[in-house]
């Protein structure tokens, strides 16, 4: 038989459509294991998962806190009977004994769906506060506080949001939060915000929310460090004999005097006309700037012997 | 009010509820620097995370001293090969 549910009103409760979970599997194990195979087998995953020894690693969290729930159901022995028993919808074994009763009784309001049976939203809250009681984890043997959970997240920013020094305002866990970007922040930097992490356990201090900074390419600018690199066009002329010319940088316009007979690829620096230096106010790295020369197109006749008697000259 | 930069090791494991042996331990293992003032011994603010890091892998994790220290050198080799992986990523968006 299968429990339909009409209302979830909860997010972080499980229902029973989600995909069946194989414990033994994820612990590696047959459902003959011993106590001593799943100790065994939990210890091992858990110090090959734990997220102290996978820093940043995202899939290696996710396994973790499988390996620790496998382990929850299967070395409870009353957790592990219910599983067994009942499977995929082993939570919810007391709901399907609550149920059989109901059905007997034939005193509750009830709709079925398919073979199953929906409860109202009432006797849902009800069952799952009761339920998720008794098959909460165990809390024995060491009673050690710790400090919340750090909470760790990412802030996609582009290259010029971390040009300058800004504030921002972001929403975590409904609490908002505003916090200063300093200049220069690198791609991939983490920042810690104290307290905002996750309660503490056992009356320890709360965690820390570390934010991680994505910073997106720029369509212009590339970044390398302190270092800014971009490519301008230049055409024949000013290339063969000099001249200025204007770009855009982070900071304004700038003008650059070119060089006569300057070649295709060459790179000049512009110093201080890079990317500001983190935490070190008026610091900046320097600005790369490659020419693309880019030849005329579309000659007209008279530009045609020019390039010719300029050809025979060479 | 000034925020403490030190908090006694006494202090530190009636709070953490973790034995005072384990602290000598660590020190003994060089895995912690602790900072004595009179009779009273001391651990630096800026350590507590990665003591708290050391207690879940020695306690949840039953890693004992020895496996405490060979962790800590290869985190810290993690952590250099991730930074070095940064900064090659970032100059391959050049070329992108």
């Amino acid at each position: 038989m299968r429990v339909v549910f009409a209302v979830v009103s909860n997010l972080s409760l499980t229902t029973p459509y989600m995909d069946y979970i194989d414990y033994y599997k994820i612990l590696g194990l047959s459902k003959s294991a011993t106590e001593k195979d799943i100790k065994n087998a939990y210890r091992k995953l858990a110090r090959k998962y734990h997220p102290d020894l996978n820093p940043n690693d995202k899939e290696a969290e996710r396994k973790f806190k499988e390996v620790n729930e496998a382990n929850e159901v299967l070395s409870n022995p009353e957790n592990r009977k219910k599983y067994d028993q009942y499977g995929k919808d082993w939570k919810h074994a007391e709901q399907f004994e609550k149920a059989k009763q109901n059905q007997q009784q034939q005193r509750q309001h009830r709709t079925y769906q398919g073979g199953g049976q929906s409860f109202n939203e009432s006797d849902f809250s009800d069952f799952f506060a009761s339920m998720f009681g008794s098959a909460g984890s165990r809390q024995g043997g060491q009673s050690v506080r710790f400090r919340g959970q750090d909470f760790h997240a990412e802030l996609h920013l582009n290259l010029k949001d971390v040009y300058t020094t800004h504030k921002r305002t972001l929403t975590v866990n409904d609490k908002n939060i505003r916090i200063t970007i300093p200049a220069g922040v690198a791609n991939g930097q983490e920042i810690k915000i104290k307290g905002h992490g996750g309660p503490g356990i056992n009356g320890g201090p709360g965690g820390d929310l570390y934010i991680k900074f994505l910073i997106e390419n720029h369509p212009t600018f590339k970044r390398v460090k302190d270092d800014l690199y971009t490519t301008v066009d230049l055409n024949l002329y000013t290339a063969l004999l000099g001249g200025d010319i204007t770009i855009d940088t982070f900071d304004g316009k700038v003008k650059i005097k070119v060089k006569l007979e300057t070649q295709n690829n060459t790179k000049v620096k512009l110093k201080g006309k890079g990317f500001p230096v983190y935490k070190k106010e008026g610091e900046f790295g320097d600005l790369y700037v490659t020419y693309q020369l880019k030849l005329p197109t579309a000659l007209t006749e008279k530009e045609k012997e020019l390039f010719a008697e300029l050809a025979k000259l060479r | 009010m000034e925020e403490p930069t030190i908090i006694s090791i006494t202090t530190f494991c009636t709070q953490y509820n973790v034995p005072e042996t384990f602290i000598q331990s660590l020190r003994e293992y060089d895995l912690l620097e602790t900072v004595r003032e009179g009779d009273m011994e001391y651990i630096r603010v800026t350590h507590l995370q990665r003591v708290e890091k050391m207690i879940r892998l020695h306690f949840e994790l039953n890693i004992n001293m020895e496996g405490l220290d060979v962790v800590n050198n290869l985190l810290q080799q993690v952590w250099q090969l991730q930074q070095e992986n940064q900064e090659l990523r970032d100059r391959l968006k050049l070329y992108e």
